[in-house]
């Protein structure tokens, strides 16, 4: 099976510091895939060189057969949707007014049943016409959640099913929200969207995930199953903290908080 | 990073209350009846009034209802002054307010304003410089096309310091608001000291021009001007079906912009080229006339929300509505002098530009 995005050698040098150096990453139809990592791994550039939005220095990106340089950004907007961290608005748009945002220039009338289903689905319909600068960070980031749902869908109308990137979503959302937004991406995976997450919570990414990939350094470190990757190993080797790991009675592992210990400055020198 | 253009702080913006718009179609409809109403009102009033009962014959109708020698009078005071004046503010009405509109969207800040950063100023001094020159031994030779060479030099002027004010204010896709403040501050403080320099080596004649210029004024509006602003306008206002939709999705972010489909450098170039265009061939009728660019989008955007496709046509008939307005109290309320409409527009716009700054002021993060 052709892969929705193939990317290859992806290497990104910004003012001579190696961000991103090397990673090979192959995202199926329908996988749902974490990003996990150390802060200032390159995860988050990682995912902006898959949507485009940063050109690799070195290497080359594959969307659908065709080379991701190669989309105008307004072809790219049919293929991919994109979340973002920490969107800002600076203008008082309402709520309904950001998600209809997503449709793209549609027209109004098309665009109605897009939008509908993705405020409830999302349940920020009683939200719709609050102003988005009055609302609290995590009903912000659900409206945003809503507007590139509502671009993934009119995407996946035209052109089959597309390429979901969420740069840390669960941010600033509450428990249940969380929950909630992983349950919504994995529909979308199970009608065949491939959807590419980073996260920072590794119980929730075990959740979300068929497949995390860790990067660390600019590098990818594994990349596999969540039972494969999460092990005390990575923990200790890329997140340098002392854990012993639990499994859930169906075998997914369970990290705790209160059995993990960060290494010692030696220790994670010597972990490195 | 506390000055980004994207960190609305949440306390700024008090009303938390639902906002439903009232449709588009409307709020054109009730603009329009506005202006056609500021038009009939103010074709009336001025040094040489015309009733409203004599109005009809002056303008053709009915002429047989009014004596032939005050006929002639009403009719050469309306089609020679009054009439090309009032198309000319109203044509820079729409002019300065759309620009303020399309640089607040670019910028992504509700405080941008073309007179008030110093692109307003970059074009007149490039319109004074421009007249030195034509009257100069050099410039002789390209005196005919002087009613075609002060457009393009304002505009040439606007653009210059638009250009100058986006590299100064931009790093890294994001915008800072007290960086752009400030910077247009000093490139205005820059070309008035141009226009400061151009009074000292100007004779009479010309300093009387260049003081147009800085106080702005409608005084010389004539029909060849105007007939050179309103295609000006009309080709903008079609540019701006294409870029509003791109300064809706602009509002989110460059980054997001892209994600949604936007070439967001084409965008970019157009909406400063658009800004430039519009400012300097507002300049180059009337002057600096201030603040109509902030006033207009901001009360639009109280009652229709900020989306640019309705606020940018809107902001063209409001902007008409209030110069044409502004120009009628201008050169009625100390006739038979006039004031400069630069003066009246500073004396309104600055106090509202305040009011807005402290309400916003979050958003500057001062």
């Amino acid at each position: 099976m052709t892969p929705v995005l193939e990317a290859r050698s992806l290497a990104l040098d910004i003012n001579g510091s190696l961000l991103v150096n090397g990673i090979d990453l192959c995202i199926q139809a329908g996988e749902m895939i974490a990003i996990v990592g150390p802060n200032g791994a390159g995860k988050s550039t990682l995912l902006r060189l898959l949507s485009g939005d940063l050109k690799p220095t070195r290497g080359s990106i594959v969307l659908k057969k065709r080379a991701l340089a190669s989309y105008s950004p307004r072809e790219l907007a049919n293929h991919r949707a994109t979340l973002s961290q920490n969107v800002s608005v600076a203008f008082p748009f309402t709520v309904e007014e950001i998600v209809q945002m997503g449709a793209g220039d549609i027209g109004a009338a098309a665009a109605r049943p897009l939008v509908e289903a993705a405020l409830r689905e999302v349940a920020v319909a009683h939200l719709r016409h609050r102003k988005l600068p009055t609302l609290s960070g995590g009903e912000q980031q659900r409206a945003h959640f809503a507007r590139v749902l509502v671009q993934l869908a009119r995407g996946e109308a035209m052109h089959g099913a597309g390429l979901l990137l969420l740069d840390e979503p669960t941010s600033s959302l509450d428990l249940r929200h969380q929950i909630e937004l992983v349950e919504i991406a994995g529909r979308r995976a199970r009608n065949g969207t491939a959807v590419v997450a980073v996260l920072h919570d590794l119980n929730l990414a075990v959740r979300f995930a068929s497949r995390i990939v860790v990067v660390r350094s600019g590098a990818v470190a594994a990349d596999d199953t969540p039972v494969r990757t999460i092990t005390d190993a990575l923990l200790r080797d890329v997140f340098e903290v002392d854990a012993k790991i639990q499994h859930h009675s169906d075998g997914s592992p369970v990290l705790l908080p209160q059995q993990m210990q960060p290494l010692s400055d030696r220790q994670a020198q010597n972990a490195r | 990073m506390t000055i980004m253009a994207a960190e609305p702080s949440r306390l700024s913006l008090r009303s938390s209350r639902a906002m439903i718009r009232p449709a588009a179609t409307l709020i054109i409809a009730v603009l329009l009846v506005a202006l056609t109403g500021t038009v009939i009102l103010t074709i009336t009033v001025g040094a040489a009034g015309i009733p409203v009962a004599r109005l009809p014959a002056a303008l053709g109708f009915w002429r047989e209802s009014v004596p032939d020698a005050l006929l002639q009078r009403d009719q050469l005071v309306l089609w020679s002054i009054r009439i090309p004046r009032i198309a000319a503010a109203g044509i820079v009405g729409g002019l300065l307010a759309v620009s303020g509109a399309i640089m607040q969207g670019l910028f992504r800040n509700p405080l941008a304003d073309p007179a008030l950063v110093g692109v307003s100023s970059g074009g007149a001094f490039a319109a004074a410089a421009a007249i030195v020159f034509i009257d100069s031994r050099f410039g002789a030779s390209v005196q005919f096309m002087q009613d075609e060479l002060l457009p393009l030099a304002a505009f040439a002027g606007s653009l210059f310091t638009t250009i100058m004010l986006y590299v100064i204010a931009s790093r890294a896709g994001r915008t800072s608001i007290a960086i752009f403040l400030l910077a247009g501050l000093a490139i205005a403080a820059i070309a008035n000291a141009g226009l400061g320099v151009l009074v000292f080596v100007a004779d009479d004649r010309q300093l009387r021009d260049i003081t147009f210029w800085m106080l702005g004024s409608f005084s010389g509006a004539t029909w060849s001007k105007t007939a050179t602003a309103a295609p000006v306008l009309a080709i903008g206002m079609l540019a701006c079906l294409w870029v509003a939709r791109g300064l809706d999705l602009l509002v989110l972010g460059e980054s997001e912009a892209f994600h949604s489909g936007i070439n967001v450098e084409k965008l970019k170039r157009v909406s400063i080229v658009l800004i430039s265009a519009l400012t300097g061939v507002a300049v180059s009728i009337c002057g600096v006339v201030g603040f109509i660019g902030i006033v207009v989008p901001h009360l639009l955007r109280l009652v229709i929300g900020p989306s640019h496709r309705l606020l940018l046509p809107a902001s063209a008939i409001l902007g008409a509505i209030l110069v044409v307005g502004a120009d009628s109290l201008a050169r009625t309320i100390v006739a038979p002098a006039e004031m400069p409409i630069g003066i009246l527009t500073a004396a309104i716009g600055a106090p509202f530009f305040l009011a807005i700054l402290l309400r916003q002021r979050g958003l500057v993060g001062l």
